[in-house]
């Protein structure tokens, strides 16, 4: 079994004037390790190598990045799945700033989703136990609520590309509506009317990348069709 | 060094995990000039990796239940040193801490009638033991976690919050008097080191399970604020009890739910037999998880383990169907795909005991002030410092945690220490302020990685250090063992001095990041060993060959040790609970 041949984008502000991809040679035994591995077999060839990494088991969000053109999480992502003809090239997320190699600035991102007011709002007293949910309406949350703002979906997207400081993009917008779709927010009128303008939410252009890179299976196309719908129904 | 920034606050809160989030909370709402620090964004913190749920009576699943139920249940678990008063504090408090959050909007799993919905797990009873299996632990699916961080870290969002987002903290800043008064911190993105002063120091630094070669830790729970705590001279206490949750995906360690067994899931050995009928006759696959763990690897040492290695058993899932699994166990589901290769709808999870928890961390009382003890036994206030969560030991975990307890200590005592440091600051806090030297001292680590020309590597230090511990500090202790162990970690600790940080480079660096973590595993390890080695019994999670018993005369005493001696102090612990008789120790069986 030949070593994988990784290809790595690197950049350190304070010694390279541009960035380049670099070439390592990675020996895992022939075993199907997850692309988080391999970069951890490389920072011990060269601990200047620079990646976000936490939980390793895919619910943190820390480590998304772009794996042979597809973002996704290293920590949960098989080599199998892909690698193709023993080749691996590594990219920080696309359409965001880069700190250092495959460090960027989720700044950006970040201020999207604060944008939205990911809260939940309800002017009615809080009652002295828990407020009562159905399991119908709880229900609605799901494919919402397990979102864990790891970016590759909204860096996957042309129109946040486009208009990053205007397009909510895929991952603020779906927490939009899972707050949107929660029986307990009051605040519905008030968080359309902050997302009514042209760009918001009405730059998706139902490219679905979102969906086809989500690491949680989750589907924010939907979600934005859903909003459009409240939209237009309160426009009407 | 006068030439370093500085930044200040009233109070600044180390570590973005659920309590150092709920702390922040209450002290943002009160107006305060406060700031959460934290290595990584807080959404990356390990309580995201929180799965079962939230421990707690609020009489949801049984309208009867009772706090005080919920309390002998912690008080048993802890196998009777956990401190009466804090875990009457946590049981009674909790149902008003988990209301709370669900008025924030955590999405709660709920029942028909729209309520909280409740699973049993471990160590769970109704009546104090006399009433049956409770359903006490409130679950959002099995992402309970993550539901829980996201809301808090959002409705700091909404209570404007100051967040330090992948800041480092590197070590704390005590005056000529020893108050705490700040830490000294990096950002991480520039690598700016910066002189943080404030009245109040929380850490909120959570655990430490990397110092194991298999965990279901975080690669970033490498116990940050324990070190900076030991190197500041204060002492740790329960530092031998560590859990090992019985169900880590054999291979990967990561954490499968203890509420796949509340679920109606069970182990089996290679023959196919549920063995916890044997070693726990009644609670079966939900007692205690100390007492799991060490009935799973009897079965391996006594042959009955499953694989080619037989070192490892089975969590039968499939008989409780595929829409069961999706509803409840949605994310455990996934991850036995991914890194097991099995669906649990079809064929059992391949699973052994592995490091999970650490009850033990900095003495606290329940409003989170840390406590030091003088020459003559006496508790001693540290002025200016606090913990929280897993950092912290309060104690309510005792020699071992019941499951679903983590989360209901970080938001209660998250909250507390929020309130009483509000408090404090209305009062007025006045410390001296640190001197150039006090600053300077609180640099030096920083300055030696720095400065260094060559040595070893730094993983590979690690990897040595974790080896060590999984094999002279695991599951079952023995004292020539831990000896060899101890022996070896103090060798390791003249190495880690002087192994060499190859790359100086500022902006992101997270080299230097793992190299300051080296040495804050290397604190906590050491502590961890020779406090274990000092316990001369077998208690909750320290269970020894050489004394297979349990010893109240001795040993019904928190062990406190002392860093800069290397000294193995008793604490007492407390049988004063203020509103219930005290629940006397008896024989813990399940």
């Amino acid at each position: 079994m030949s070593n994988l041949q990784v290809s790595i984008y690197r950049y350190n502000p304070e010694t390279d004037s541009a960035p380049y991809m670099q070439e390592f040679q990675v020996d895992t035994k022939g075993r199907d390790v997850m692309v988080l591995d391999v970069l951890h077999m490389m920072k011990e060839q060269d601990s200047a190598l620079a990646f976000r990494r936490s939980c390793r088991e895919g619910v943190c969000g820390s480590d998304g990045m772009n794996m042979n053109g597809k973002n996704g999480l290293a920590c949960i992502t098989p080599l199998s799945d892909v690698v193709k003809n023993n080749k691996l090239t590594l990219r920080p997320l696309p359409g965001l700033p880069v700190i250092r190699d495959m460090v960027v600035d989720m700044g950006l991102f970040y201020k999207q989703y604060e944008r939205i007011q990911p809260y939940l709002k309800n002017d009615t007293p809080a009652p002295a136990i828990e407020r009562l949910q159905s399991p119908e309406e709880r229900d609605k949350l799901d494919g919402l609520y397990e979102c864990i703002l790891c970016a590759c979906c909204s860096t996957a997207c042309p129109s946040f590309w486009w208009n990053p400081e205007k397009f909510v993009g895929p991952a603020g917008l779906l927490q939009s509506y899972r707050f949107l779709a929660d029986s307990r927010d009051t605040a519905t009128s008030e968080r359309l009317s902050d997302l009514e303008d042209p760009f918001s939410v009405f730059r998706c252009r139902g490219i679905m990348n979102c969906v086809a890179v989500c690491p949680k299976g989750l589907n924010p196309t939907r979600a934005i069709g859903k909003i459009r719908e409240m939209l237009l129904a309160e426009a009407t | 060094m006068s030439n370093l920034r500085s930044l200040t606050f009233d109070a600044i809160i180390i570590g973005g995990g659920g309590s150092g989030l709920r702390a922040a909370l209450e002290l943002a709402k009160s107006g305060k000039k406060t700031a959460v620090l934290s290595k990584v964004f807080p959404t990356r913190s390990h309580t995201v990796s929180a799965q079962g749920g939230i421990t707690c009576a609020i009489a949801s699943d049984d309208p009867n239940d009772d706090w005080r139920w919920h309390m002998y249940d912690t008080v048993k678990g802890g196998d009777y040193i956990a401190d009466q008063d804090a875990a009457e504090y946590m049981c009674s408090e909790g149902p008003k801490a988990v209301f709370e959050l669900e008025h924030m909007g955590l999405p709660f799993s709920r029942l028909d009638n729209g309520r909280i919905y409740q699973r049993p797990f471990g160590g769970q009873s109704k009546n104090f033991g006399e009433g049956g299996q409770a359903a006490r632990t409130c679950a959002a699916a099995d992402r309970t976690g993550h539901a829980l961080l996201h809301t808090l870290y959002q409705n700091n969002l909404k209570n404007d919050t100051v967040f330090l987002n992948e800041w480092y903290a590197v070590d704390l800043v005590k005056n000529a008097s020893g108050d705490v008064v700040g830490c000294i911190a990096m950002c991480i993105e520039t690598g700016e080191v910066v002189h943080v002063k404030s009245k109040a120091t929380v850490l909120a630094t959570g655990g430490a399970g990397r110092i194991y070669a298999s965990t279901t830790n975080a690669l970033i729970n490498t116990g940050d604020g324990i070190g900076m705590a030991m190197r500041a001279g204060f002492p740790m206490q329960d530092m031998e009890m560590w859990q090992f949750h019985p169900t880590g995906i054999y291979g990967a360690g990561t954490l499968v739910t203890e509420g796949c067994r509340g679920e109606g899931g069970y182990l089996i050995n290679k023959d196919g037999e549920r063995f916890m009928e044997r070693y726990a006759p009644n609670a079966k696959d939900l007692a205690g998880r100390d007492v799991v763990a060490r009935s799973m690897v009897m079965e391996i040492l006594e042959g009955r383990g499953c694989g080619d290695k037989g070192d490892h058993v089975f969590l039968k899932l499939d008989h409780l169907g595929e829409e069961v699994l999706g509803k409840r166990l949605p994310g455990i589901v996934e991850l036995s795909k991914t890194f097991a290769h099995v669906d649990p709808a079809k064929d059992p999870i391949p699973v052994v005991p592995t490091c999970h928890y650490m009850m033990g961390g900095i003495p606290t009382n329940i409003h989170g002030q840390a406590i030091t003890m003088d020459e003559s036994g006496n508790d001693h206030i540290v002025n200016g410092l606090f913990a929280c969560g897993e950092a912290a030991c309060v104690s309510v975990h005792g020699a071992n945690r019941l499951g679903g307890n983590s989360l209901l200590d970080l938001v209660v005592f998250g909250r507390a220490a929020g309130m009483f440091i509000e408090g404090a600051l209305n009062e007025g806090i006045e410390y001296l302020d640190a001197s150039e030297s006090d600053v300077e001292s609180a640099m030096q680590r920083i300055t030696r990685w720095n400065e260094s020309e060559g040595g070893e590597s730094i993983p590979e230090l690690k990897a040595e250090l974790q080896e060590i511990m999984q094999s002279s500090f695991g599951v079952f202790r023995e004292e020539k063992n831990m000896l060899d162990g101890v022996d070896k970690l103090a060798q390791l600790r003249e190495r880690i001095a002087n192994a060499y940080l190859p790359d100086k480079s500022n902006a992101f660096n997270t080299a230097r990041v793992e190299a300051l973590e080296l040495d804050n595993l290397m604190e906590v390890a050491e502590a961890t060993a020779i406090a274990a080695l000092k316990r001369n019994e077998s208690r909750g999670a320290h269970s020894r060959y050489d004394y297979p018993d349990r010893d109240d005369v001795n040993w019904l005493k928190h062990s406190l040790y002392f860093p800069l001696t290397k000294e193995l102090k008793k604490r007492d612990v407390n049988f004063k609970p203020k509103t219930v008789d005290t629940f006397e120790p008896k024989v813990r069986t399940y």
